[in-house]
């Protein structure tokens, strides 16, 4: 387990393409700058979906990302800090 | 006033003010670098027919060929072209019904004008190859050698219940953020 600082957690297990990101982008308008939002999700292709948020918007950056085990369901956890 | 400041008018710029005027203008053209389109196609395949996957193909090897990165989202009907086998294991009753009418590979591909069950698809294959025209298998194969980035949507496999072992190797699963990441990007979007 990585041991990335968070300030708040948004739960999107379940949640398929494109609310994970989409519930995440409103989470992180909550926060401060600086801030860290850790974001847990089910779906795979969130890693590569919150690769391509951090790359093309101008507010947030990843600083990591890493995938768990919960009762054989692989959970893929997304830390995201509000630059702006 | 110094020597390097220099009078206009009734306005004296001072070099301090010309440094800052410098690093302001550095910085619009850094962020405007940075929005500028790269030497990139983005590709989304919607269409699962022959014809429209052919044109799919015959635009990514070309632009691959021009030295463009190429990257294509398969999704929906899509995703037949990049199945290699069908199975039924783990599927829903409605997921089942639409695996047993989708292709299971790229060779059972129907054509969107005058398939006649199947006969309009041959016709076309026959066609092409009497004309040289490379089989949609060799386009695909040809793509792949090119480096032509392949995504699979991950949200509409698990809709179609599509299983893993049913789709080739060497895809990359995405949805639409990563999708964007590349067509915003890009200089050319093409939705087939």
């Amino acid at each position: 387990m990585n041991d990335v600082h968070f300030d708040d957690t948004l739960d999107t297990k379940g949640l398929n393409c494109p609310m994970p990101v989409v519930k995440a982008r409103k989470k992180v308008g909550e926060l401060d700058n600086g801030q860290v939002l850790r974001i847990l999700s089910t779906d795979r292709g969130s890693i590569k979906d919150f690769q391509g948020w951090a790359k093309i918007a101008k507010n947030v950056e990843l600083l990591a990302q890493e995938t768990e085990t919960e009762n054989g369901d692989e959970i893929y956890v997304h830390f995201v800090q509000k630059t702006s | 006033m110094s020597v390097s400041d220099v009078t206009s008018g009734d306005k004296t710029v001072t070099l301090e003010m010309l440094q800052e005027q410098l690093l302001t203008l550095e910085q619009r053209v850094e962020q405007v670098e940075e929005s500028l389109p790269e030497d990139k196609i983005a590709l989304i395949v919607f269409s699962g027919e022959l014809d429209k996957v052919l044109a799919a193909f015959v635009i990514a090897n070309g632009a691959a060929a021009l030295g463009q990165e190429v990257s294509m989202f398969f999704t929906f009907w899509g995703l037949n072209v990049l199945k290699k086998k069908g199975s039924l294991a783990g599927k829903s009753v409605f997921q089942k019904m639409m695996s047993v009418m989708s292709p299971d590979t790229t060779t059972e591909l129907p054509v969107s004008k005058m398939n006649y069950f199947g006969v309009g698809a041959k016709m076309l294959r026959k066609m092409m190859q009497d004309k040289n025209v490379d089989s949609l298998e060799d386009m695909i194969a040809m793509s792949r050698e090119m480096g032509v980035t392949m995504l699979a949507c991950e949200m509409s496999r698990d809709v179609m219940g599509i299983n893993d072992d049913e789709l080739v190797e060497g895809l990359e699963r995405a949805g639409v953020a990563a999708f964007l990441a590349e067509s915003l990007r890009s200089r050319t979007n093409l939705f087939i």
